[in-house]
């Protein structure tokens, strides 16, 4: 009994002697926090190279992205690997909230008019309430523009258009790393063959490593998963970049298959085959203009 | 065992109350940072703070979560937080010190506060000039000073768009409340 007492006693003084030396700073560290932190830049930009990425433009943000895709690289010396011939795409984007984003584009390719609502439905974050993953819902729609060149057939407008929609799933598992998960679903209004499918469906992974602060190594990967014979002449679209991010502006630098820089194009008709040297350089160059 | 029982309790009352008797916690705060630079002036508020100050020893402590500083342009939040604070590694600001000529009782005073400055994990000893006034509901706190960002190993580029000046304001506003626990 005695000893019991000694304990109690002892358990007493001890724990008021730790209080008494325990610092104030210890003692707010110690205590639960409560605050939310939101995983910000999960990605440099709203692209991730060809495609988009989770992040969106906040509320007020115009984003001009003037973008670029050259010829290809093993056209040699004579083409100057590629960069004499370049196609563009000049596009706007607008952040009407944080989560919601329009905007439109225009690619020298093909002659498109594309156009898009991008939606933030879930961003990651940890405290209290836990979000283990941003969720991103995109739709898209293009419309080829270029002219008629069969005036034997008649070529309605609807047969111009094609949609895209995506679900992007991201997490950023450290400072350096973050991971994106696209499954996705073109339709097209027109196909080459009445017994084509007008859906395509594709899932592409992608993500980024930071290298330094500024320079992040992207990679970007669709696997087209009911493409058919009619598409066996395209290849699933590769690209691999870098981000280079200074203020205002983010740089990017990347080396794909594809010349188109639009889901609809990208997807389902990237013509070059990466691994013979079918590669396109290209950039985006992102300008943010804060209009609110 | 009663006896023994009822001194233990007494006792470690005593140890409690001497430690939490003049206490106080922040029932609201505000810090602020302004940057005046040639391209654009950068602000940012944070009321996530949190802090305690021990009236009988002067001592005080706080704690500043950086990715609640929040700024007008979303962008430049991202690379406060991204690029130059780097909030994932370090995620908080911090002081712990004294705050020297601390009179308790008195209305209104001015202080300095002496300790340990911790930024983007860098610390130095700093001394900040402020004010005490007891008011109403407790105790207000208040200082304005400046950071060398440099000095806190806070890396801004030439080529960056945002010019960020060598030195920013920090404002401290900090409302002070007894605490019990």
């Amino acid at each position: 009994m005695f000893s019991k007492i000694l304990m109690t006693l002892c358990l007493a003084l001890g724990l008021g002697e730790y209080i008494l030396a325990q610092g104030l700073l210890d003692e707010l560290e110690n205590e639960q926090d409560s605050v939310q932190q939101v995983a910000d830049a999960t990605f440099k930009g709203t692209r991730l190279i060809n495609g988009h990425s989770v992040e969106t433009d906040g509320e007020g943000e115009l984003n001009f992205i003037i973008s670029h895709r050259f010829g290809r690289i093993n056209g040699g010396a004579y083409e100057f690997f590629g960069l004499d011939e370049s196609n563009v795409r000049l596009a706007l984007e607008y952040g009407l909230t944080d989560r919601l984003n329009i905007g439109i584009g225009r690619s020298s390719f093909e002659k498109v008019i594309d156009g898009f609502v991008k939606y933030r439905l879930l961003q990651q974050q940890s405290g209290a309430q836990e979000i283990p993953l941003s969720i991103t819902a995109f739709s898209s729609m293009a419309i080829n523009t270029l002219r008629n060149e069969n005036p034997e057939r008649e070529l309605q407008f609807k047969s111009r258009v094609d949609y895209t929609y995506q679900l992007l799933m991201a997490r950023k598992f450290s400072s350096n790393l973050s991971l994106q998960l696209m499954p996705t679903l073109v339709h097209r209004n027109l196909v080459m063959t009445a017994d084509q499918d007008n859906n395509l469906f594709a899932l592409g992974v992608g993500g980024r490593y930071k290298l330094t602060k500024r320079v992040a190594l992207n990679l970007e990967y669709y696997y087209r998963l009911n493409a058919d014979a009619e598409e066996n002449f395209y290849y699933n679209p590769l690209a691999i970049g870098f981000d280079i991010e200074t203020g205002g502006h983010v740089f990017q630098l990347h080396f794909t298959n594809a010349r188109s820089m639009i889901e609809e194009g990208f997807i389902t008709e990237s013509t070059g085959n990466f691994f013979s040297g079918d590669i396109h350089f290209g950039f985006n160059i992102s300008r943010v203009f804060q209009l609110k | 065992m009663k006896y023994f029982l009822i001194t233990a309790l007494f006792l470690s009352s005593y140890f409690f109350s001497t430690a939490e008797a003049q206490k106080y916690r922040l029932s609201s705060s505000e810090v602020s940072f302004f940057s005046d630079a040639p391209m654009e002036d950068i602000e940012a508020f944070n009321k996530d703070s949190k802090s305690i100050f021990d009236a009988s020893t002067g001592e005080i402590a706080f704690v500043v979560p950086i990715k609640s500083f929040e700024f007008k342009k979303s962008l430049m939040q991202e690379h406060f937080n991204e690029n130059y604070l780097e909030s994932d590694k370090y995620p908080d600001a911090k002081f712990e010190g004294k705050l020297q000529g601390y009179e308790a009782g008195k209305t209104a005073q001015e202080v300095i506060a002496k300790g340990k400055l911790t930024i983007h994990g860098i610390t130095h000893e700093v001394e900040v000039p402020g004010s005490v006034k007891e008011n109403g509901s407790g105790l207000e706190m208040q200082a304005v000073f400046p950071i060398k960002v440099a000095d806190y190993d806070i890396d801004i580029p030439k080529i960056v768009f945002y010019n960020i000046a060598e030195e920013v304001e920090v404002r401290v506003h900090f409302q002070y409340q007894p605490y019990v626990q």
